[in-house]
Formats: C-alpha cells, sequence, structure tokens
C-alpha cells in the first residue's frame, strides 16, 4: 500500500488547486510506530504531509458529520461504506463531498504485535506483505496477513463502494472467508457461559467512550449516556451501568454498522467490542441479506417495513 | 541515607511479611497489559514491565468512591441526613510504582491537599499508603521524564526507590515510612559503599536511554491570551475525538462529579473520575457549554497542564513524562508535540506556527 500516496498527493493537490475542495482529510505520519493520525490539508502546498500505509484504520467517514465545507475524502472501503451510511441518514450531503478512493488490503493490528514481544516495539515498516518490527535487541519480519485487525482479515469489501476518484486499481475482495467464526463460538454458549464471556470481556472498561466516539455512527448530539435531564445512567464503575452502555451503544448501530473496526482499534485497554456489534451484522445478514453502507438508494432494513421481513419473533 | 540489599532469594518471604501489616499492591501481568491490583497472599509484583497501562492513582483516588450514604425511608428517623461511609484507612502499600507515577501524587496535592482546603479522602487516601518505587532501567521511547521534572530514578513521592541491580535489590529508604517498611518486611543487610554508586550509574545508563525531550522554558513568559488564541489548536485538535482516554490514565488528571444514586429507600453520594475532555463537564443548566466544541475542550486539557498550572503554583508542568497519553492516544495525539508547539510559540510569526 506503500506505493497509493504519491496518486492520493496528486489527486488531493488538484482538487484543491482546482477549487473543487476547501479541505481534503487523510491522515499525517504518526508519532508511534503503526499510528497515524487524521488530519485535514487546506493548502495544496502541503499535500506532502499526506501518508497511506497499513496503519491508517481509524475511520475518516468520523470527521465529515455536520462540516459545512466541501470536502476532499481519502476513503478505503469501510470508511466509503460509513459515508453511503452517512449520506442515508441525511448526516452529510453528497454534493459535499468528493471521495477518494483507495482500495484497502487491510491495517496492521498494532496491539497484536505489540502482544507478541516483551521490549518495546520501536519501527515498524512494511514492503509488500512483508512487515519489519524492530525494538531494542531485536528484529523480526511478519507476514501482513497474519497480523491485521480481525474486522480487516474479515473483511469483503476491500474497494469503496462509492467513490469519485480512485488511487489504485480495485483489488481483488477475499472470498470463502469465515467472517463470523467468533459470534458461532458465542451463539453456541449456554445463557449462563454468555453472561459470564460478555461480563469479562468489559471488566477491563473505563467509561472513556473511546469506542463510541471513534464510531462515525455515533453522532447523537446527546448521547444517552451523556443524557443529565433525565439521568438514564450512572456514572460510577457500576457494572450493570457499563454493561448498559455496551449493550445499547451495539443495538444503536445495528443494521448500520459497517465492521470497520474503529471501535475495538480506539480501546484504551484492548475490549473486543466488536463482538457485539459482530453479531448484529451478522443478524441483519441472516435476517434481511443487509449489509451497511453498501446500497446508496436503499434504506436500512430497521427503518422500514417489508411484508416478507422475518417475523418468528412474534408469538 | 541508608541503603539496604534484598537478596533475590529473600524477596518472597519479605513481601510476605509486608502482607501481614500492609495491603499490598503491586503490578501483575493480566492478559496484554500490566495494571496495579492488590496482591493475594503469596502472589508477587510482576517488577518485567515497562509501565502499567492504566496509572496507578486509582490506589489513591479510586474512578468511583462512595463518600456519604443516606436513607430516605421517612420511618427512618435518620432518614435525608448523609452519613460518612466506611472507609478504610488502615496501611497499604505499593510495591512497583514507577517514579514518574509517584511524583505525579506531589503534582495532585498541590490540587486536593491546600493549607485551606482538603480533600479528606484524597489526602487520608495517600497518607496511608507507603510507596516503594521501582526504578527505570529500561524506560520507553515515549517517557519523557527527564524533561518533565521526574526521572528513572527520581525519587520525589516516593518512600523506597528500588533499584535492581541483577543479582540483588537496593533500597533507597527515602522516608521514615519507608524504613519502617524495610523492617517489617525483614530486609536489614544494609549495603555496602558501593551500593551507591551503583545506583548512580544504572541511574546515569536510564536517563541516557531517554530519547524523548520536550522544552517548557518559555510557558511561564508566554502570554495566555495569545497562547490560547494560537491558530494551531486547528490542527491540534482535529483528529481528537473527544474520549475520555488521556484524563482517565493520566495520573496528574484529578477532575471529579459528585452524583447522588438512590436505590429503593437508599442511597449514595459519590464522586467519580470526570474529563474535560466530555462536552456533559462543562456544560451549564442552561444547556449553554462554554466548552461547546473539540477545540475548547483539547485547548484546555493543554492549557491546564502546560500553562494555568504553571502560573499558578510555579513548579513546572502538570505533567510527569509518563507517556500513557501518547501510546494510548486512538488517534495519535501527543503531548510532546504540542508542549513544543507552546513553548516556542511566536504571536508575531503566527503563519509559520502551524507544523
Amino acid at each position: 500500500m506503500l506505493g497509493y500516496i504519491d496518486k492520493i498527493r496528486e489527486i488531493s493537490k488538484r482538487l484543491l488547486d482546482e477549487g473543487r475542495v476547501e479541505m481534503v482529510i487523510g491522515f499525517r505520519k504518526g508519532t508511534m510506530p503503526m499510528m497515524n493520525e487524521p488530519t485535514f490539508v487546506k493548502n495544496s502546498g502541503e499535500v506532502s504531509k499526506l501518508v497511506w500505509d497499513s496503519n491508517c484504520g481509524i475511520n475518516l467517514a468520523n470527521y465529515l458529520t455536520d462540516r459545512k465545507e466541501k470536502i476532499g475524502v481519502i476513503a478505503k472501503g469501510c470508511d466509503s461504506r460509513n459515508i453511503v451510511t452517512h449520506i442515508l441518514e441525511n448526516k452529510i450531503k453528497r454534493d459535499k463531498l468528493v471521495i477518494i478512493g483507495v482500495p484497502c488490503k487491510g491495517m496492521i493490528d498494532r496491539r497484536r504485535i505489540t502482544a507478541v514481544f516483551d521490549a518495546e516495539v520501536r519501527e515498524v515498516s512494511e514492503e509488500g506483505d512483508t512487515v519489519t518490527v524492530k525494538g531494542a535487541g531485536f528484529e523480526k519480519k511478519l507476514k501482513k496477513s497474519d497480523i491485521l485487525q480481525d474486522n480487516c482479515s474479515a473483511c469483503i469489501h476491500r474497494n469503496p463502494v462509492l467513490y469519485d476518484e480512485l488511487a489504485v486499481p480495485l483489488v481483488e475482495e477475499q472470498k470463502d472467508i469465515e467472517r463470523y467464526a467468533d459470534i458461532r463460538r458465542i451463539e453456541a454458549m449456554s445463557p449462563q457461559e454468555k453472561w459470564q464471556y460478555f461480563e469479562d470481556l468489559i471488566a477491563p472498561c473505563i467509561r472513556c467512550y473511546a469506542c463510541r466516539n471513534a464510531c462515525p455512527l455515533c453522532y447523537c448530539p446527546t448521547c444517552f449516556v451523556d443524557e443529565s435531564r433525565p439521568q438514564w445512567v450512572g456514572k460510577s464503575q457500576d457494572e450493570t451501568d457499563i454493561r448498559t452502555f455496551h449493550f445499547l451503544r451495539a443495538y444503536h448501530c445495528a443494521g448500520r454498522c459497517t465492521d470497520c473496526g474503529a471501535c475495538e482499534r480506539a480501546c484504551p485497554v484492548g475490549i473486543k467490542v466488536r463482538q457485539f456489534t459482530s453479531k448484529l451484522n451478522k443478524d441483519c445478514l441472516d435476517m434481511f441479506g443487509w449489509e451497511a453502507g453498501v446500497l446508496p438508494d436503499q434504506r436500512p432494513p430497521l427503518d422500514t417495513f417489508k411484508p416478507g421481513d422475518p417475523g418468528d419473533f412474534i408469538k | 541515607m541508608k541503603v539496604i540489599k534484598i537478596d533475590k532469594k529473600d524477596w518472597a518471604g519479605g513481601i510476605d511479611k509486608i502482607q501481614d501489616a500492609y495491603r499490598l499492591s503491586g503490578p501483575v501481568r493480566e492478559e496484554k497489559s500490566h495494571n496495579f491490583k492488590v496482591l493475594g497472599k503469596g502472589e508477587l509484583p510482576d517488577l518485567n514491565f515497562l509501565n502499567t497501562r492504566l496509572s496507578p492513582k486509582s490506589i489513591v483516588y479510586p474512578q468511583s468512591e462512595i463518600m456519604f450514604e443516606y436513607s430516605l425511608d421517612e420511618k427512618d428517623p435518620d432518614h435525608h441526613i448523609m452519613k460518612d461511609a466506611a472507609k478504610d484507612y488502615s496501611p497499604k502499600a505499593v510495591l512497583g510504582i514507577r517514579p514518574c507515577d509517584a511524583s505525579a501524587f506531589l503534582l495532585v496535592k498541590r490540587n486536593f491537599d491546600t493549607p485551606d482546603y482538603k480533600d479528606p479522602y484524597w489526602v487520608r487516601a495517600y497518607e496511608s499508603t507507603t510507596f516503594i518505587g521501582a526504578a527505570c532501567n529500561n524506560p520507553c521511547s515515549t517517557c519523557f521524564c527527564t524533561t518533565a521534572g521526574s526521572g528513572p530514578f527520581n525519587e520525589d513521592g516516593l518512600d523506597i526507590l528500588l533499584a535492581d541491580a541483577g543479582e540483588c535489590y537496593y533500597a533507597k529508604a527515602i522516608t521514615e515510612k519507608g524504613d519502617n517498611l524495610l523492617n517489617t518486611a525483614g530486609w536489614k543487610t544494609i549495603a555496602d559503599g558501593g551500593a551507591l554508586k551503583k545506583i548512580e550509574s544504572l541511574k546515569k545508563e536510564a536517563e541516557a536511554k531517554i530519547s524523548s525531550l520536550v522544552s517548557t522554558d518559555q510557558l511561564n513568559n508566554k502570554k495566555t491570551t495569545e497562547l490560547y488564541e494560537a491558530p494551531f489548536w486547528e490542527d491540534v485538535s482535529f483528529s481528537c475525538i473527544n474520549c475520555g482516554t488521556c484524563t482517565y490514565l493520566c495520573p496528574t488528571c484529578w477532575c471529579f462529579d459528585i452524583q447522588d444514586e438512590n436505590s429503593g429507600c437508599s442511597g449514595v453520594r459519590m464522586k467519580n473520575w470526570d474529563s474535560c475532555m466530555f462536552p456533559l463537564f462543562t456544560i451549564h443548566g442552561t444547556g449553554h457549554n462554554p466548552r461547546g466544541t473539540k477545540l475548547h475542550r483539547v485547548r484546555q486539557r493543554f492549557m491546564h497542564k502546560l500553562k494555568y498550572y504553571v502560573d499558578k503554583y510555579e513548579s513546572g508542568i502538570q505533567c510527569v513524562g509518563c507517556g500513557r497519553c501518547i501510546r494510548s492516544c486512538p488517534v495519535n495525539i501527543d503531548i510532546r508535540r504540542v508542549c513544543d508547539m507552546m513553548n516556542s510559540y511566536d504571536p508575531k510569526a503566527c503563519a509559520c506556527a502551524v507544523k
């Protein structure tokens, strides 16, 4: 993916020079290995600060919400699906956007890499499908496909679904992959086992709300956990309140989640929060044949009714 | 100053004795990272760590803490009267705290323990705790403690400094509290004259490994209003998602919120960590929010740590350089970069200030 950046910069410069956009939203090089920071460029002389590699996992659709400018936005497959969702939900107008599509081969899971080594990881570089990890006294080459974020390993929409410019040719989509192995394992558990599983899963939560805030879907002017008149949810480390937050956050994403993985990537304590949303994604696929953000002209299943909708739950 | 040599074979036995007299916390490896927890009998702290993911501030200042309890049952003669919640201020000890995190308590103390006002919960919890620091032989690339008023062998805020010298530990007793703990543990072998030299050389070695530096010398001279209005805040705050990660992981962030929670006919008044990153932190009863945008909130966090605190207490920044906010920020906002932008800000050349 390293070769992409020249083309991304070229397109960004052109869009800015031609006055087609007021800003381009992309990534600049981070100050830590495996981290890039979302940023904007307003002046075409600064496009050289834009970067693109396998550390651009943050979903840039999150930076479009309610903006008024004409924006050029760099979008990999999942970002583009969230842009579609934003357009469907009237959070941004299509004609305000120039989408620079970037076919994606997956983002590196930095937690997976740091967990492999006892010593601090100081430098990570990539070339083709090989990722080289260096630290004090060690150097190791890893295969990129072994260290992807879970959602990237299970991704079947690597190509942007909606774009105005394409940085590089489309890539081949992954086929015949088991996308919901984790979820099937949890589905097979007894209610008690499931309860315990989710208790353990969210036990480290510190309620920083990074999962919610990294998510482009979470744009309510006041989130239910922040509502103070009346207050719906307690503020302490009470486990019922923490559970309530996680369960409701997931349900608010039902039929809308694109499985971009930004929530899981953002969590500072490493909670696999996708375990909640993936189940809802799987249900939407099983029940409605629906994947969020793929079709720009179709309403999501949870805000439409069709006579053929499954109704087995009505007894 | 007394330096005790602790043979590693006497380590577990000493810890066992400490646990008879103190509630002992230490770093333990959880699934993928280290965190402080209260150690059970026979459980040893794992000192083979860089630093813990969460800061140890919660040992003195828990994320949620009940202050009062009350009854709402009007048949109860004491109904609607706030009563102190039961507290345990028996001796506690933290073994393996990093020097940066220990010195952070001193920065927080300026807020919670003043001549005029004392937070009784924080002060009593702090005073009942003995801090045994694990000197940092291998600082991380994100550690900038040496230019943030601390250091890998810094003794401020510690009762004992423990240096790992390979075959043994050297324990430098810094306070009387520290002396008492060493006695309790039965660690009594006075180290020979070479110990202090060894500690000094380990310290030099560790300090030389610090690769991150910040400049803070000009912060005090900058005009608050000029920094406040600096053009770089748009650039700095753009990527921020306004989560509470930086503030909750920070050993020096102290803000809290007070809440009453009722259940049936009884209730509690509690304090919970709060974060200046959240819009709810400042929203008024009218619905107006004086820090209504993320630019306001991000600026507040950095201005508080790097300008208001500096001016108010005149003893440096409200940061010890532990680097947690850098390592855990989901979008890589880096306080080192912001600190340098603030420190070198020249409003006359502001067109060039945005990097």
